[in-house]
């Protein structure tokens, strides 16, 4: 099975160890991997700022770089999100491409829930010595039901609990450029998810999107908070902690 | 109702700064979103209530035209008058010739989110009309001048030692500092105005095609004596209310309730059908329906239709972070919230709301809790979008969106510029990898640090896979 890595834009800038993870946890379930090499953005930033125009012409870009896989997988719920629920609103009006945006749709998945439904993932690299709680992003979850497949995989790394931190589901307020220009409620919006965090009392907090990692470590920083970790579930389940 | 949306930042800091709000907000939270979780957990059909609910809005609206004209039709045969009312303005100028017609000195009113889209109660005073809000919270915010912060909870905001206050002060009574007792003295305020009063005027939740009537829906009570004991009754809503039948009006009551207020139904619901008949005891005689546009004809048959849909329940911003974090009244309209972040812009102008639809995660909870599944971060973004085209957007959002587009269509520039970004980040952060002040990213920095990129990018870590295949 060949399947597409898209690495996303945040994992490539700001945590290349992420991408990694999520390759050898293909790697593992074994699947030939391949990394198309002029990938960048999927277009979220335009979109969600009411630019369809550029959004559209990325769009086109990562359907022609992905053309030839069986799968799309990408270590986000946000970017597979945007891909398989949004790129077929962008070309209502365009018929043409109708059809490609959806075998794209149909082959994209976020890279929890391809390991656990599709590859059917039994045995993890990853072990981990300590309690995590896990932040349910809002895209991961609410564009593609998200929900199960982190948990599942996650029950398998040795070592690991789970606890459960209340308001698991809410928004941690990052939000894109939310986080930028309405920096106060987003902050306050993060406050509230550190706090829940913090009633969970776990070593980490694990979760699935980068945007939200950030946010949330940032929030868990500045407000005194230097040793709840924050790891993606990738980097858990490949054993690719930063030591 | 005067809009103040642009101030919404400055409004917004200051809400998030107000302790006793943010105490009350958190109340809100356990009462209505538990409640409504309940009470739709009560349900085995819940999700098939909810799609009938959405698809009798949808009908409604697909047939507006042939609808309305149904209820005016079977309004008119039970002796009411339907008066169509293309803006706010000529709303008002219709209640204020109403009463002048009726030589009405003093109007009972029932809560009526149109009418706060109108501004109607300072239409009436200048008309040198009297008029007394009759709900609770609402006649709490008459008292107080202050604007309502929720659709359904007008007075969420406020704290009860706030109310006990300005009770004291505006009644001129002891001090009564228990529900209770609040509740009863402001009934007792309140019994000689619904005795004395020469019009009611109430809203609708719905307005129902096949039989004419109107409906509200209630839990004090006051809406029954403000539609039942004046000799006028006015009701006015917007002209995307309407339903066709009584059983379509029955699935939505399923629906309403329990999203607004996490009850399974309201303690009044109130059909007013025409005038009181001959022989008749009890009900107006005169009945009048004000049916308001102002703006929702412009979303007919555009993609931002769905929000018509909308039923009042207020399940959006309950469930919405941004608005358990400031409340209502930074919104700067009559409809906070995700409702109001689509509603304010289209109904009051893009370039009076610029913030609003902005203001936003897209975290689509406010999609998943509402009851006729209006799509609302779509509907959010689709303004964005409408700004956007406008050119309405500030202009280093727009440079930076077209530089980042750009870029991302050239890899070769890209990999270069992501280098750099990502060694510069790396350095800011220092050793303890956390930048704590980002040059023109205050607003991420201001209270929260940005962890720092790992130094190289994913980029240039495997390139050497590139290369060797």
């Amino acid at each position: 099975m060949r399947v597409g890595l898209f690495v996303t834009c945040l994992v490539d800038l700001m945590r290349p160890r992420i991408g990694f993870a999520a390759l050898t946890l293909l790697e593992a379930a074994g699947c030939e991997v391949v990394v198309p090499e002029t990938q960048t953005c999927c277009g979220q930033p335009g979109y969600n700022s009411g630019d369809r125009r550029s959004a559209r012409v990325l769009a086109r870009k990562l359907m022609t770089e992905f053309e030839a896989c069986d799968y799309v997988v990408a270590p986000s719920g946000s970017c597979a999100g945007m891909i398989r629920t949004h790129y077929p609103d962008l070309f209502t009006d365009d018929p043409a491409e109708a059809e490609r945006v959806k075998r794209l749709c149909e082959r994209t998945r976020e890279l929890t829930d391809f390991l656990a439904n599709v590859v059917k993932l039994e045995r993890v690299p990853g072990t981990f010595e300590g309690k995590v709680t896990y932040h349910d992003s809002c895209s991961g979850l609410r564009e593609l039901g998200v929900k199960t497949q982190p948990r599942a995989l996650l029950a398998r790394v040795p070592g690991l609990t789970l606890e459960e931190m209340p308001e698991a589901e809410v928004c941690c307020g990052f939000g894109g450029a939310f986080a930028l220009k309405f920096g106060d409620i987003s902050s306050h919006i993060a406050e509230r998810k550190c706090a829940n965090i913090a009633a969970a009392g776990a070593d980490a907090v694990v979760l699935g999107d980068l945007g939200c990692m950030l946010n949330i470590e940032g929030r868990l920083r500045r407000r005194g908070d230097t040793t709840t970790r924050v790891l993606h579930v990738a980097e858990v389940l490949a054993g690719n902690v930063e030591g | 109702m005067q809009v103040t949306s642009m101030h919404f930042k400055a409004r917004a800091k200051e809400k998030l700064a107000d302790a006793k709000l943010q105490a009350a907000l958190r109340k809100l939270q356990g009462n209505f979103v538990k409640g409504r979780a309940d009470r739709v957990a009560e349900l085995d059909n819940f999700e098939a209530i909810r799609e009938a609910g959405a698809e009798i809005r949808e009908r409604a609206l697909a047939n507006l035209d042939l609808y309305l004209a149904e209820f005016e039709n079977n309004a008119t045969a039970r002796g009411a008058v339907v008066h169509w009312a293309e803006t706010a303005e000529q709303a008002n100028r219709i209640v204020c010739e109403l009463a002048a017609q009726y030589k009405a000195r003093k109007v009972v009113k029932s809560k009526s989110m149109v009418s706060e889209e109108c501004g109607l109660n300072d239409a009436l005073a200048a008309a040198g009309i009297e008029v007394i809000e009759t709900d609770l919270g609402e006649y709490i915010l008459q008292l107080a001048h202050e604007a309502p912060s929720h659709i359904v909870a007008p007075v969420v905001h406020k704290s009860r030692d706030e109310v006990s206050d300005l009770f004291e002060q505006k009644h001129g009574k002891p001090r009564k500092t228990g529900i209770a007792e609040l509740t009863r003295e402001a009934r007792e305020m309140l019994r000689p105005h619904f005795l004395g009063a020469d019009m009611g005027i109430s809203g609708a939740n719905f307005i129902i095609a096949e039989t004419g009537s109107t409906l509200i829906v209630t839990n004090e009570g006051n809406g029954r004596m403000v539609t039942t004991l004046p000799r006028v009754h006015v009701a006015i809503t917007g002209i995307e209310k309407v339903v066709p039948t009584l059983e379509d009006v029955a699935t939505l009551l399923r629906l309403l309730p329990r999203h607004g207020t996490g009850q399974t139904i309201t303690n009044y619901v109130s059909v007013t059908t025409g005038i009181r008949g001959a022989g008749e005891s009890e009900g107006p005689e005169h009945f009048h329906v004000i049916l308001m546009d102002a703006g929702r004809t412009r979303l007919i048959g555009s993609d931002l239709q769905p929000m018509l849909r909308c039923i009042r329940c207020g399940a959006c911003m309950n469930h919405c972070p941004v608005y358990q974090s400031i409340g209502g009244h930074a919104y700067g309209w009559v409809y906070p919230g995700p409702m109001g972040s689509v509603l304010t812009p289209l109904y009051v102008g893009l370039e009076n709301a610029l913030d609003l639809p902005n203001a936003a995660t897209l975290c689509n909870q406010c999609g998943v809790v509402c009851p006729v599944k209006i799509p609302l971060p779509d509907l959010i973004r689709k303004v964005r979008e409408r700004q956007f085209e406008r050119g309405l957007k500030p202009w280093w959002e727009r440079a930076g969106l077209a530089l980042w587009g750009w870029t991302a269509r050239h890899p070769a520039l890209y990999a270069i510029m992501t280098a750099i970004g990502a060694r510069a980040l790396a350095w800011m952060g220092g050793s303890g990898k956390l930048i704590h002040n980002l040059p023109l990213g205050g607003g991420w920095t201001g209270r929260r640090d940005l962890p720092a990129p790992q130094g190289k990018t994913f980029r240039e870590m495997y390139g050497r896979h590139w290369r060797r295949s």
